[in-house]
């Protein structure tokens, strides 16, 4: 199997990688292989596709990038640090480098879309001059600028992902997890969200997504991972969610 | 300048989660506010029993008597040797002359005093008395003078110190177990308010922990809440101790006069100045020390991902 990433990586005319694992492993408690002996590497600037079944080790990976986890064996490597062993106030500062959307959205519901956005600023410490110009500049790209003071009850399922996605780039990350970023919303608002994505990617941000859904991954054409029972069994440059092109 | 921001943030989403809890924030004041009322009337009954068994102490004294034939001199290096003890409060001497005269007004009819004449049959009864500081001493230094020469006879009342310095000792240790039960009692109170406040916005923190605020970032609000908590806990019984005990003094006073004659209590502003600073201190120490065991183990039960 190819590992595109890292034949770029090799290659030399391009910068360190975003993420780099190294013979990654992680064994829960009740024996449970959920990743096993992983290898991957993604370049800044990449767009990346991981898919696999329930279970195949899409949530670790992602908490393993988030450092909620810490790998059983292996390092890994994102922005070129190690973060596989982290203190808790590393592991803090190592967050503030991701930008990371859910399916659900996790905002929070007695704040308004703009102070969801400038909490994100507020929690890192950000000046208040830097939150006020920021966080209208991200929302208005997210096609949010009129809806500052709505809250996100009164936000369409699409909305409510553009100001979450507005939430994690306003700190301008280096890499944006989005963990089945469409998996709430309908068809149009899902492509939507993938066009802000790939977007925010022209822009130079490296962006994951964990995602189920067939169509969009056979549609867009990126870079796929897939993962089956903790195990990395492909990596197309260019790929479907079943069949690719490498 | 980012930390003062910080600090006032955590300021204000500490008094938002009082409001927000305001159940269990309540729930948490008046306890506390029960805990340091019963410490400070504890400490004001203690303040005044020690008052009064330190005048108690003062009048209770140890009479020192010499050898026959001893010279004035002799009963100077006595008297210098006692003075030397740091225990010594006050020292008295009353010559055989005067401890006659004080016999006859006390004891003796008029026609009595006439038989004696000149003669006094208390010749040999010159004396210190000595009065101490801490009446618990009172052994030691009996033992002490004891073996100074030229000293025939100590008398002292060993009951008095020995009831003295026990109910001291009694009325101490009982002070601290109420007061150490009842900040146990206040610590689980402020833990389950501040548990309860971290399960109301686990979304929130872990929210938080997901963009990456520190871990100090997180807990501000939550050790302001606790310390909010122990500084409206200390307050509310200060006022109500520094108006009620001057009232109760005046009416013990006025109610039971003949038993508490003689009897000085100390005065309020005297309670107080120990009070005020003692009770805030609980408070705000207990604020704090709850909070933070409480969110220590709390914080690291909410998932990010």
């Amino acid at each position: 199997m190819r590992n595109f990433g890292l034949e770029r990586a090799l290659s030399g005319d391009i910068e360190p990688p975003v993420i780099r694992l190294d013979d990654v492993s992680k064994d829960y408690a009740d024996d449970r292989h959920a990743i096993k002996k992983m290898n991957l590497v993604v370049n800044k600037g990449e767009f990346v596709f991981v898919v696999g079944s329930s279970g195949s080790g899409k949530s670790t990976l992602i908490k393993l990038l988030l450092r909620e986890i810490a790998p059983t064996s292996g390092k890994i490597y994102v922005m070129g640090k190690d973060i596989s062993r982290l203190r808790q106030k590393a592991i803090a500062k190592h967050r503030r480098n991701i930008g990371i959307v859910f399916q659900d959205f996790r905002l929070l519901p007695e704040m308004t879309v703009y102070e969801n956005v400038a909490f994100a600023q507020r929690v890192i410490e950000t000046p208040i001059k830097k939150i006020k110009r920021d966080v209208p500049n991200i929302l208005s790209i997210m096609g949010l600028s009129e809806r500052l003071d709505a809250y996100p009850s009164e936000l369409s399922g699409g909305e409510q992902q553009r100001v979450a996605l507005a939430r994690a780039l306003v700190n301008n990350p280096m890499l944006l997890l989005a963990d089945e970023p469409t998996g709430n919303l309908d068809p149009k608002n899902s492509w939507d969200i993938m066009r802000l994505l790939e977007d925010v990617n022209r822009r130079g941000t490296t962006v994951i997504v964990v995602t189920h859904n067939k169509e969009i991954v056979d549609m867009m054409q990126k870079r796929v991972v897939h993962l089956n029972k903790g195990v990395l069994t492909n990596d197309y440059e260019k790929g479907g969610y079943t069949n690719a092109k490498n | 300048m980012q930390k003062i921001s910080t600090f006032v943030y955590g300021i204000g989403q500490g008094l938002k989660n009082i409001f927000r809890n305001r159940m269990f924030s309540l729930a948490s004041i008046a306890t506390m506010a029960a805990c340091l009322f019963l410490f400070g009337v504890c400490y004001s009954v203690i303040a005044n029993f020690r008052s009064m068994i330190s005048k108690a102490e003062q009048r209770v004294g140890i009479t020192v008597f010499f050898d026959e034939g001893i010279t004035d001199e002799g009963i100077s290096a006595i008297g210098e040797k006692i003075r030397m003890r740091a225990e010594i409060s006050e020292i008295i001497f009353t010559s055989a002359d005067q401890a006659w005269e004080e016999y006859k007004k006390e004891k003796l009819s008029p026609e009595l005093i006439e038989t004696f004449g000149d003669d006094n049959p208390l010749e040999n009864s010159a004396s210190y008395t000595v009065y101490l500081n801490d009446i618990s001493m009172q052994d030691s230094l009996v033992r002490y003078i004891m073996d100074i020469e030229g000293v025939r006879k100590v008398n002292h009342k060993k009951d008095v110190s020995e009831n003295l310095t026990g109910l001291n000792k009694v009325l101490t240790v009982l002070a601290v177990a109420i007061i150490i039960i009842l900040l146990g009692v206040t610590i689980f109170l402020i833990s389950i308010t501040i548990s309860t406040g971290v399960s109301i916005r686990k979304q929130e923190i872990a929210i938080m922990k997901l963009i990456g605020a520190t871990n100090f970032f997180i807990r501000i609000p939550y050790i302001v809440e606790g310390m909010i908590i122990g500084i409206i806990g200390a307050v509310i019984p200060l006022l109500i101790l520094n108006f009620s005990y001057g009232v109760i003094i005046s009416t013990l006073q006025e109610n039971f006069q003949l038993l508490l004659s003689g009897t000085e209590f100390v005065e309020g502003k005297d309670i107080m100045k120990v009070l005020i600073p003692v009770s805030l201190a609980i408070g705000i120490g207990i604020g704090f020390i709850g909070s933070n065991v409480t969110l220590g183990r709390q914080l690291k039960k909410i998932e990010v991902g």
